[in-house]
């Protein structure tokens, strides 16, 4: 049977919008339409100019390494910027061509949704240079499997020990603390930064019931998870190990010993233990709850049914966080599929969405990353490792909703000409299209007007 | 105990006493005429490491807790800027600091929100909602207090703007505030503008936001556009629209903006590096703020506040992490200044909270409920509404000039 309300929001809340002729694909199942997104490996995005995490870190220690050695601070400003620059628009430009053109939209949204969960900030300056690679090697691979491997690979990924500072969070009791303390008089010590949000933001959620000292033990059962580096690279006594720029547990950093955390003693012996803590937390009831509530948020509603986050989260206790089976409960919940359009889109979701409604080419990479920045939501530059904010409230302000409009017209302006947008408002709409909108598109005084009138629209502004 | 700390008990009590009589009554005159009062929050997201901002280079524990990140004393190389025997500022916070002898700073030290946590996603919510608890506000205590505010304040539809694309949690609530943000996208025409609010008048909220907005962007100046990213100090646009908004008799009263960055747990610095610049350039928009304000500085309070601070010692990188109490500044011509407000709890170990953070002895609610009453004229009976379950918190007393 065919529903019209249900296959505008299978495109629009569960998707990224739809493009012409999408509606008319998802129709006949809407539901069916999303389900069939989730089989097959996740996309793989195939553009040969991208370097790898390992390949970056490694060329920023060999830039600091040179440079230390003639105290030329100011060039490894300067040689880190010109590397990490590129790299970060080429990544930007990978990303938002996949989402602008992608025929599993509902996947890309899942993926979003996850690289916002475990958040990096380019806000740091050498994320700048792996935000993008971080995705591809820890997210996108991760997101039809189970939860414990999307953590696992994201804990111990070179862009979050960087982002989190955890590469070089020195357990006080440690071969190299103890050597240092004998040798220079000088203490080293943890940075609790990466257990604290681990625990707080990737897992059981700030109300779960640990304390300070739970945070911690726990950063000192992840002390030595850390980054390969050549020769004295990696500085301050942790001399090389490891392949330059992957994951390497440095033994001479760990913390040794019991840690108990949540009244639950780890004896393992280095990188075991902070393995063990983390299959503990991600098979903890509070973070099926956490990943439900935040899944749903996204999904269904900013304060969603409290029913509908009961459902999720058992769904993700009874299979151990397997991840499909999560997007299918969120697919069956009744409350995703009524009641109006009631969340606004995110800036990031609002560009996207109107490229897909144009079929507009993202090609200008001197031109698209800016956009995202004056919308408010550079992208990958959360001002924290909580991601970006998720409700209505944090977006929809009168100078945001302007900034929006201002872009709006700048596209109708450039494309209005080639452009119907009375024709056009049907198929990308559907049955949310809105007779006053669609009266006032057919009253536009002009082809470009009529874009960004279809843009303006609130049907176009919310999902 | 170190006999500086009693005078400083000493001193925060007679404070409290000075105000039992006259001055309130001056107070309530002034709140029932008043109105040109001006209030700028600055919002620091990340929380702002106190020791660093305001060094107590005279607490005996305080070289030797933070080691590489310590201020040397006022007089040495890069040494901190003197406040009192106790206290100094950072060298970075130099126009802090004249403003500090003009008297028109006021440094309030060792304080903290009712929160104990360490998250400052919660900590935020907190100093934002005016609440004990996060996430029990969708509206945050400056909206209410603007909505409790007498009427005589400012002349405009909207008593409050935030300065950002989007408007904090503290700022949201009941009364009309407007938001704005510096672009360098082009300006729609009039007849789209028009059209889309007809398409608008089916959704209220959109076309009030609208509404807004076409406001903000006429109070903020003529260069609305266009003049974003050209380079200078990060804040030199927010802090221009701002003293626009500010200086306008039928503008807004109180405005808020972000500032980010100051979440320092690697590489901190000292007295130069990370956070100094963070400090140097706070420093220069609050400068420029004053010079932009002109006239209106004279009845202008800014309050610049953090969820909450840093431990008190220096972490394994050099940095700091997640701690309780901090520093929080009240500055501006409207303020009695050139004094350290502080029941400084010291930094022996056996005196920090839980043995790692600055103890908090002193209630930011207790500057906001001051600040609130004797600068915008709320009236003492509405401050239960703005910050609920906080009868046991007094105003901060006399911390304006009569």
């Amino acid at each position: 049977m065919r529903d019209p309300t249900a296959a505008a929001i299978a495109t629009n809340r569960f998707g990224l919008g739809a493009r012409p002729g999408e509606l008319a694909t998802c129709a006949g199942d809407p539901r069916g339409w999303l389900e069939a997104q989730l089989k097959g490996a996740p996309p793989v995005i195939g553009d040969p100019t991208l370097q790898s995490t390992a390949a970056m870190v490694a060329s920023t220690d060999q830039i600091r390494a040179q440079n230390r050695a003639h105290r030329a601070v100011l060039d490894t400003v300067v040689k880190l910027g010109a590397l990490y620059r590129p790299a970060y628009v080429a990544e930007v430009m990978a990303r938002l061509r996949l989402a602008a053109t992608t025929d599993r939209p509902f996947l890309e949204r899942i993926t979003q949704f996850w690289s916002n969960h475990f958040a990096v900030s380019v806000d740091k300056a050498v994320v700048l240079g792996v935000a993008g690679s971080y995705e591809r090697e820890a997210i996108r691979p991760n997101v039809l499997g189970s939860f414990q491997d999307l953590l696992l690979a994201v804990e111990r990924h070179p862009a979050m020990l960087l982002y989190l500072d955890n590469y070089r969070s020195v357990g006080p009791d440690s071969i190299l603390a103890q050597r240092s303390l004998e040798r220079a008089g000088k203490a080293l010590g943890i940075n609790e930064n990466l257990a604290r949000e681990i625990m707080e933001l990737h897992t059981l959620g700030v109300d779960a019931g640990y304390t300070q000292a739970d945070v911690t033990a726990f950063a000192k059962v992840i002390t030595g998870w850390s980054i390969g580096a050549a020769g004295a690279a990696a500085g301050r006594g942790m001399t090389g190990g490891g392949v330059p720029g992957d994951f390497y547990f440095r033994t001479n950093i760990h913390e040794p010993g019991t840690q108990t955390v949540m009244g639950r003693r780890y004896s393992q012996d280095g990188l075991s233990q902070g393995q063990s803590v983390l299959l503990d937390l991600a098979h903890s009831k509070a973070t099926a709850q956490h990943i439900a509530t935040q899944l749903a948020r996204h999904f269904i509603a900013d304060e969603p049914p409290p029913d509908s986050v009961s459902r999720l989260a058992r769904v993700f206790n009874r299979t151990g966080g397997d991840l499909p089976a999560l997007y299918r409960a969120l697919i069956a919940e009744g409350a995703a599929w009524s009641g109006p359009l009631r969340k606004f889109k995110t800036p990031n979701d609002y560009v996207i969405s109107a490229w897909r409604a144009l079929d507009m080419p993202v090609d200008d990479a001197r031109k698209v990353p800016p956009i995202f920045a004056d919308l408010g939501q550079r992208v990958w530059s959360p001002n924290s490792p909580a991601g970006w904010p998720d409700r209505s409230a944090d977006w929809d302000g009168a100078s945001a909703l302007m900034q929006r409009l201002r872009w709006a017209d700048q596209i109708g302006q450039r494309l209005g000409a080639s452009l119907n947008a009375v024709q056009l408002a049907p198929q990308i709409l559907g049955a949310t299209l809105a007779d006053n909108t669609r009266l006032a598109l057919s009253r536009a005084a002009s082809g470009a007007q009529a874009v960004t009138l279809l843009l303006a629209a609130p049907e176009f502004m919310r999902r | 105990m170190d006999t500086s700390l009693i005078k400083r008990r000493r001193f925060l009590q007679g404070a409290a006493l000075a105000t039992g009589g006259a001055l309130l009554t001056t107070r309530l005159l002034f709140a029932g005429t008043g109105g040109d009062a001006r209030l700028v929050v600055v919002i620091m997201r990340g929380a702002v490491d106190g020791l660093a901002a305001v060094p107590p280079y005279g607490d005996p524990d305080y070289a030797r807790l933070r080691g590489s990140l310590a201020i040397a004393a006022p007089g040495a190389t890069d040494g901190a800027l003197r406040l009192d025997n106790l206290f100094g500022l950072h060298p970075q916070l130099t126009f802090l600091h004249e403003s500090f002898a003009a008297g028109e700073f006021v440094v309030c030290h060792a304080a903290a929100t009712p929160y104990r946590d360490r998250s400052h996603f919660d900590g935020q919510d907190v100093l934002e909602s005016g609440l004990v608890v996060p996430h029990a506000a969708q509206t945050g205590w400056l909206n209410r207090a603007l909505a409790a505010a007498p009427k005589t304040l400012g002349h405009g539809s909207e008593r409050g703007v935030a300065l950002g694309s989007n408007v904090p949690l503290m700022m949201r609530g009941p009364a009309a505030v407007a938001s704005w943000a510096p672009t360098r996208l082009a300006q729609l025409d009039e007849d789209t503008l028009q059209r889309i609010a007809d398409l608008y008048s089916h959704d209220p909220m959109l076309g009030q936001r609208l509404k807004d907005a076409q406001t903000a962007d006429t109070m903020a100046g003529d260069d609305a556009s266009g003049m974003m990213g050209a380079g200078g100090n990060r804040y030199e646009e927010v802090i221009r629209a701002t003293a626009g908004f500010l200086v306008n008799d039928s503008g807004p009263r109180v405005a808020v903006f972000d500032t980010t960055g100051w979440d320092t747990h690697a590489n901190e610095g000292g007295a130069r590096g990370q956070l100094g610049n963070r400090f140097g350039a706070l420093d220069a928009a609050l400068r420029s703020l004053k010079t932009q304000l002109g006239t209106t500085w004279r009845n202008t309070a800014v309050l610049a506040v953090t969820e909450f601070g840093r431990t008190a010692a220096v972490n394994g990188t050099g940095g700091s992490d997640h701690g309780t109490g901090t520093a929080a500044f009240l500055l501006g011509g409207a303020v009695r200044g050139g004094r350290v407000l502080s029941d400084w709890p010291g930094l022996a170990t056996a005196r920090l909270y839980q043995q790692r953070d600055v103890a908090p002895t002193l209630d930011l609610r207790a500057v906001f409920k001051g600040t609130l009453m004797e600068h915008m004229g709320v009236a003492a009976s509405a401050l239960e509404s703005v910050f609920p379950d906080s009868g046991k918190v007094q105003p901060l007393r006399d911390l304006f000039r009569a």
